[in-house]
């Protein structure tokens, strides 16, 4: 080597870094290959889709399954897309998350700053409530509902949604505000909060990237639920995702594979929207509980 | 400072679950005293000072402030003002806003909050960074707003707990100075943790000395480096730490005997209490020592020299017991 080593290190493109990218650019095509078909299928019109190449580019484009998805097509007997199940969506995921998180930060709170007698033991058991699967309390929850007279509505659906989702929020929000230096909350004890005043004041304006994360967490979870709609939403309140299943599984007819994928996709937007625009948020919360910060 | 006492402390306990860190402890506060609590970590100095302010509850005992058994009291009722050692400023207010966060919660009106915080201000010399939120500042002005958000609430007793131990040298010297100072100008009773000796012997009026939830000795800085009640207090203030020296009493010449060496302790008080041939621990500072050659002096081999600009401090030993001179 001639040169004399001095300021940065160059960088070399070794073999191990071209594989590596080789390997990279392999895996996105692979992932991506479904989404592809997706979208193009959901362009062609049903003559080119029994053509059955599948994975050619649309000869001619076609965009009359978007909308039929959107609002006409078929959901059992009724004939109006989507689009109430969207709303319906909607009104299930919007309060559901917004009781839950802010239910949540509360008790991640009380958990890490105010020790009370049994705080391990609630620690616990959200642990132990953050684990159990679902289908084990379907049944008894059914019934628990139905004797508060709120199965089969929108009330009751929130209900569940916010009860699966508190244990692992509380855990989320307590190992967040553990991590906060703890004199700041005796600070605030001594100028003069309480219980309530602290967490509004001192605890929930340090609470964003946190409380983004819990939202992302509810919003795509309770989103992309089904077993719990189809349980406990009742008929009038079918979230997107039950209807989405009933316009793709069709028992009599032609299956309309453009309508089912455009249905399929308009689905899963609202996932897709709350992690583009939250993907930088989202590491800085996760990371936010690791750093002392 | 008068002889009112602003802080009694009378017989608390403290365990965390079966841990029992303070036993019986009890500890008078004068009105106006700077009083510094020193020990090593985990003496439970820190304990003690989160006790008085209310934020951990005793297992017995009392906490008086001012007359007033506040035992039970919320921190917020005790009329306290705290500093720590994280700062603990809240990041998401601006400085004004740190400041004026006690006095808000306590409803205070506006005209008398910005009144007491520009007095704040301006005796801190903090006024330029008001409107500026605590990550824009050094750790120096960071200890200031802390110190100011004590201020403003007219404390009747401030607790510092180790404020100056995440600054460097220089500006904890210069802060040690302004507390100092502050002291001079309020006259606060202030209680002070450090584990810092340089810290308590400038600023204290008494400092206690503590270990294993124990006061060592409670007394003047000059009483405690002078006459120091105890081996333990003996060998932790002072820097570099006080010599000892294991040795027998001879008592018909008043002298002690370290091997073949003697030395005349004749002048020493409390020596008609040793017996002849008793066992004793000789203690002298290394700052006492006179390197000089005649023939009563002890003769002994230079091991290590440490320059250190003003002093130099040179290491040697003397029958077997390691001695540093300055």
């Amino acid at each position: 080597m001639s040169t004399i080593p001095k300021g940065p290190r160059p960088k070399h493109l070794t073999v191990g870094r071209i594989g590596l990218y080789c390997f990279i650019f392999m895996c996105a095509l692979f992932f991506l290959m479904p989404l592809y078909v997706m979208i193009i299928t959901s362009l062609k019109d049903m003559d080119e889709i029994r053509a059955a190449n599948i994975l050619n580019l649309p000869k001619e484009l076609s965009f009359y399954a978007w909308p039929k998805a959107w609002s006409q097509a078929c959901t059992g007997f009724v004939c109006e897309g989507l689009k109430p199940g969207f709303i319906n969506s909607v009104k299930i995921t919007v309060p559901s998350v917004i009781v839950s998180v802010a239910l949540s930060a509360l008790n991640g709170y009380a958990l890490a700053f105010w020790r009370f007698r049994g705080a391990y033991f609630f620690f616990g058991l959200c642990m132990f409530g953050a684990f159990i699967p679902y289908q084990v309390m379907v049944y008894p929850l059914l019934k628990i509902e139905d004797f508060l007279g709120i199965y089969s509505s929108l009330p009751g659906i929130i209900l569940v949604h916010t009860i699966f989702g508190m244990p692992i929020l509380t855990l989320i929000f307590r190992n967040f505000y553990a991590s906060l230096p703890i004199d700041l909350f005796k600070a605030a004890r001594i100028d003069g909060g309480n219980f309530i005043k602290i967490f509004f004041y001192v605890i929930i304006p340090m609470s964003t990237p946190i409380t983004i994360v819990a939202v992302i967490l509810q919003v795509t979870g309770i989103w992309n639920d089904f077993l719990l709609g189809l349980v406990f939403a009742g008929r009038d309140n079918q979230p997107m995702t039950v209807q989405l299943n009933n316009i793709v599984q069709v028992d009599y007819g032609v299956a309309e594979y453009n309508v089912d994928m455009s249905a399929t996709i308009l689905t899963s937007l609202v996932p897709l929207f709350v992690y583009f625009i939250s993907g930088r948020w989202f590491v800085r919360g996760i990371a936010a509980g690791a750093i002392k910060g | 400072m008068s002889m009112k006492n602003s802080v009694e402390v009378k017989n608390i306990s403290f365990s965390y679950g079966k841990t029992e860190i303070l036993n019986d402890l009890s500890l008078d506060i004068k009105e106006g005293e700077f009083m510094v609590l020193l020990g090593p970590s985990g003496c439970g100095k820190t304990t003690l000072l989160n006790c008085i302010a209310g934020l951990l509850d005793l297992t017995d005992g009392q906490i008086w402030i001012e007359d007033d058994n506040v035992t039970w009291k919320e921190p917020k009722d005790r009329h306290i003002g705290m500093v720590f050692q994280s700062y603990a400023l809240y990041p998401s207010m601006t400085v004004e806003k740190n400041l004026s966060f006690g006095l808000r919660m306590m409803g205070t009106a506006k005209d008398l909050i910005n009144e007491k915080i520009k007095k704040a201000a301006n005796l801190l010399q903090i006024n330029e960074l008001l409107k500026r939120k605590p990550s824009q500042l050094s750790g120096g002005q960071r200890q200031r707003v802390a110190i100011g958000r004590a201020l403003v609430r007219d404390a009747k007793v401030f607790l510092f707990d180790e404020p100056l131990s995440n600054l460097d040298a220089k500006l904890r010297a210069e802060l040690r100075y302004e507390i100092k100072k502050l002291h001079r100008d309020l006259s606060n009773t202030m209680i002070y943790v450090t584990h810092d000796q340089i810290e308590a012997m400038t600023l204290a009026d008494r400092i206690s000395v503590m270990k294993d939830g124990l006061i060592q000795q409670l007394d003047t800085p000059k009483q405690i480096y002078n006459k120091p009640a105890n081996l333990f207090v003996a060998g932790f203030i002072g820097s570099p730490s006080m010599n000892f020296l294991k040795a027998k009493f001879d008592k018909s010449n008043q002298n002690i005997i370290v091997g073949k060496k003697q030395i005349d302790i004749s002048k020493y008080e409390n020596i008609n209490n040793l017996m002849n041939d008793q066992e004793v621990v000789f203690g002298i500072r290394p700052e006492n020592i006179n390197i000089e050659k005649n023939e009563n002096s002890i003769q002994c081999k230079v091991e290590l020299v440490e320059p250190m600009g003003a002093d130099t401090l040179v290491w040697t030993s003397v029958e077997g017991n390691p001695i540093s001179i300055k």
